[in-house]
């Protein structure tokens, strides 16, 4: 049937001709924009690579020309956060800001950046504890970030109807047109206001001309977490976290040459990613917290805790029903994806047990069962069906999602543990009305017994934020596998872990002792913080452990009268008392061992005469390089030299070589942001 | 004419010859600051640009806003190209993730208008869109998937190969030869519901 693509054809080419006018208008406008970014650049430069700082101040001038040449101003809450910004920012201009800030080119963009994210999240991720309020940013009086203020600013003092979702309220309501609240925009529309899109342009700018080639990636993240005043909030409570996808994806996206987005890091993943070698649980406890505290590397005047749990090793497990759901839509052609995913799977085979069983189900176009349960010995007949896998056909998740469980369901027994392994490149979404349906739905299959992971494959494509909450409400860990290596890691190597918790919900809560402790910042889990009081409510869900994995945690905290508190004291509050304990702070873990619904409390203090281990200054190096990725404000001069040397200094045997890796992708980092 | 402010811009010729000039010398100029090639190319690919839009799109009004939004970001997005990929490839993935971006932000506008029970401006947005879907080419492309409707736009109305499509849209040329072929079977059955 030709005709009918011959139709098609012959009508798609007779577009319309452009009209004139219309032309003539886009085309000055993007000469002005082009004149516009070229007049920004010094003129005594001769190289592209200037801090987008300088270019930055001329955008201000002209916002201010532009405002006071226009009389009328379109009153919207944009124009007025706007202007506040403005105001905040102008008192830098008399300073030589470039070298003022530590990374000049970094400075603007995160004033676009920061509202995106937490739109992203908030839509694809609502119900989740991740979602719950990030702790707003403090507006710290010593060397304010430019971006930092201004977007805090603008969350803060506009109108905000939904406070537990500042960005997303604001970006929907104030700028509805502009450009910014995208993750890769095009500049503002020219219906808007000319001030207020010229100004939206200004930071659009800026944030697109770093960014990296267009991608349709959407990541799970937050702000940083902030500094707190022991004082105020002693006590911090966040959910583990065994993922390791951030680093991964971090790895693809050096590897191919270019500085990973900020939003893609998440330090604790980075710092989980490594295998430690930590006290073993002693008897039968699931595991055993260990605390190391040393200086900071990157702040000599405050110290750094390194909380970590190292989970019981399993010998004997009970069998596992293992559903793998592979996604072979179009787009799993790729030899990253697909073809990867059965090379994965067939190096898994052989760490299966003989009782253990494997079904396969694809969606795709329609959902279908590829492989009918079979004992995981029966090795030829899953690897056929494996070889059997073809990409073709649109995504339609849900519908496999459903047959894999009914699957899952069929096989359950007595004494096996089931779960469903999604395989996907994240083209998850389409097809599915309602993305928190699916996240209930997961919930509710996570009660009755029935996990899921998720398997991340490709680039481009990922949808990071939904994987995760995939993953978090099926009591799984989602994991990005971009080589055979990493499939060997993840699926052979800690294959044990990754299918069989050992601790359920597993809450860390330190409260710092004021005496010892004025200020403390969680490095990393911004994504999952939970609120004081959620510690002992054995409803609320938290993050799982397996078998032989480990969690590290790393605080930064400063002592009272170290040069390096970020916060004055108090006018009107009492000093705290710097006597009594010497402790450091107390540390609470709660667990629920499987099939439990009744949590278990494990209580150490934290004393700073605690070792310093090899491990710690590694973790340490790691979650620094996740910072510097991140364009963290709390690293001073410390660098990719430093982190480069102290990771290097501590490798330690580094049994796999995922310590030289990781070396290896700092150097790298190191020259993709000179 | 400006003055080349790089010592790469210099080397490109003067006005005669620059018509003549390919348009990864012009995009290497333009990005060090050569304002005369950056208005040559712009202007070599405004109706190349706005071709895509409507295809993409399927819709004239709309196409003329994507285009000037586009044109009025190039600027900022030519930094970020770093000659690995043919200009007219990249300009394609960037009008083709413009209208991504779009048609995405259009959904969201239509939930939040949902939900803050302004159904009216949904109401009368319905209505303008109706009117101008009367015409076979735009009901045919809407009732395709937003990944087959890109392809075809590409492949159909650019008339790109189905590698140059598949580069554009960061597929494989498999899958665009799948899309293609699925875009004959939907082409097929909408032809035989329409007989009914």
């Amino acid at each position: 049937m030709t005709d009918d693509l011959d139709a098609l054809r012959a009508a798609l080419k007779a577009a319309p001709a452009p009209d004139p006018q219309a032309k003539e208008q886009a085309l000055r406008l993007a000469m002005e924009n082009f004149d516009r970014l070229q007049g920004s650049l010094d003129p005594m430069r001769l190289h592209q690579d200037r801090p987008q700082g300088a270019g930055f101040l001329t955008k201000v001038r002209m916002m201010l020309k532009t405002l006071s040449s226009h009389p009328i101003l379109t009153a919207t809450t944009s124009a007025a956060a706007l202007l506040l910004g403005v105001a905040l920012v102008l008192p830098l201009t008399k300073a030589p800001l470039p070298l003022a800030l530590p990374k000049p080119q970094t400075t603007v963009v995160s004033a676009a950046p920061v509202q995106p994210l937490e739109k992203t999240q908030s839509e694809v991720v609502p119900n989740l504890p991740t979602a719950l309020p990030a702790p707003k940013p403090v507006l710290e009086k010593p060397l304010p970030p430019i971006g930092r203020v201004d977007a805090g600013a603008v969350a803060e003092k506009a109108p905000v109807p939904a406070p537990e979702q500042p960005g997303g309220a604001v970006a929907d309501q104030a700028v509805p047109e502009s450009a910014p609240v995208e993750s890769f925009a095009i500049a503002p529309s020219a219906k808007l206001a000319a001030p207020a899109m010229r100004m939206a342009g200004a930071v659009a700018d800026s944030a697109i001309a770093s960014a990296p080639l267009p991608n349709t990636e959407a990541y799970a993240n937050a702000p940083q977490n902030p500094v707190h005043v022991t004082t105020e909030e002693p006590v911090s409570t966040f959910s583990t976290d065994i993922d390791t996808a951030a680093y991964s994806v971090i790895r693809a996206s050096l590897n191919a040459g270019q500085l990973p987005p900020a939003e893609a890091v998440r330090v604790e993943e980075m710092v989980n990613y490594f295998p430690y070698d930590l006290p073993q649980p002693k008897a039968d406890a699931p595991f055993q917290p260990s605390v190391s505290v040393m200086q900071t590397p990157w702040n000599p005047n405050t110290r750094l805790v390194t909380i970590a749990l190292q989970g019981r090793s399993v010998t004997e497990r009970p069998p596992l029903n293992l559903v793998f759901l592979i996604d072979t839509s179009g787009s799993m052609e790729d030899a990253n994806k697909l073809p990867l995913l059965k090379q994965s799977l067939a190096l898994m085979l052989p760490k299966l047990q003989s009782q253990d069983r494997v079904a396969i189900v694809t969606y795709a176009g329609s959902a279908g069962e590829v492989l009918a349960p079979t004992p995981a010995s029966d090795r030829t007949t899953i690897l056929n069906a494996l070889d059997n896998l073809a990409a073709g056909g649109s995504t339609a998740g849900a519908e496999g999602l459903t047959l894999a469980y009914q699957v899952a369901d069929q096989m359950a027994e007595k004494g096996r543990i089931s779960r469903v392994l999604l395989a996907t490149d994240g083209d998850f979404n389409v097809g599915i009305d309602n993305p928190d349906d699916l996240k209930t739905f997961i919930a509710e299959k996570r009660n009755s017994g029935t996990y899921l992971s998720v398997l991340g494959f490709g680039r481009g494509n990922l949808d990071d934020a939904t994987m995760q909450a995939l993953a978090q409400n099926g009591n799984g860990t989602a994991s990005y596998i971009d080589t055979l290596s990493e499939a060997q890691k993840v699926l052979g190597d800690q294959l044990t872990g990754a299918l069989f918790s050992i601790a359920n919900d597993v809450k860390i809560q330190v409260e710092w002792n004021p005496a010892r402790v004025a200020e403390y910042r969680l490095i990393g889990y911004e994504t999952r913080a939970l609120r004081r009081e959620d510690f002992n409510n054995d409803k609320v869900d938290a993050g799982d452990i397996g078998a032989g994995l480990q969690v590290t945690a790393l605080y930064e905290v400063a002592a009272p009268g170290s040069p390096a508190i970020r916060n004055d004291a108090l006018r009107y509050a009492p000093a705290p008392t710097l006597t009594g304990s010497t402790e450091l702070g107390f540390l609470r873990l709660r667990y629920k061992e499987p099939g439990q619904t009744t949590s278990k409390l494990i209580e150490t203090p934290i004393t700073p005469d605690a070792p310093e281990t090899p491990e710690a200054h590694f973790a340490a190096a790691i979650a620094g390089f996740g910072q510097l990725l991140e364009h963290s404000t709390y690293l001073g001069t410390w660098g990719y030299d430093q982190a480069i040397a102290l990771a290097t200094a501590s490798k330690g045997t580094d049994p796999y070589g995922y310590r030289a890796e990781a070396v290896t992708l700092m150097r790298l980092a190191q020259s993709l942001s000179r | 004419m400006a003055v080349p402010k790089d010592g790469r811009a210099a080397c490109v010729q003067p006005n005669v010859m620059r018509m003549e000039t390919d348009d990864e010398t012009l995009a290497r100029a333009a990005v060090s600051g050569d304002r005369a090639s950056f208005a040559v190319l712009i202007g070599r690919h405004y109706d190349r640009i706005h071709g895509l839009c409507y295809r993409l799109t399927g819709h004239r009004a709309e196409a003329q806003d994507l285009t000037q939004d586009i044109c009025s970001a190039l600027p900022a997005k030519l930094m970020a190209w770093r000659g690995e990929a043919r200009f007219t490839t990249w300009l394609y993935r960037v009008v083709v993730n413009a209208a991504h971006d779009r048609r995405r932000r259009q959904a969201v506008r239509h939930k939040a208008a949902q939900g803050w029970g302004d159904w009216e401006i949904a109401r009368q947005d319905e209505i303008a869109v109706q009117a101008e879907a009367l015409d076979w080419l735009r009901q045919t492309m809407q009732r395709l998937s937003p990944e087959l409707r890109d392809t075809v736009a590409l492949v159909l109305g650019e008339e790109l190969t189905q590698a140059q499509a598949g580069e554009v849209l960061g597929v494989s040329e498999g899958t665009v030869a799948w899309r293609m072929s699925e875009v004959k079977k939907r082409l097929r059955a909408m032809a035989a519901e329409d007989a009914k």
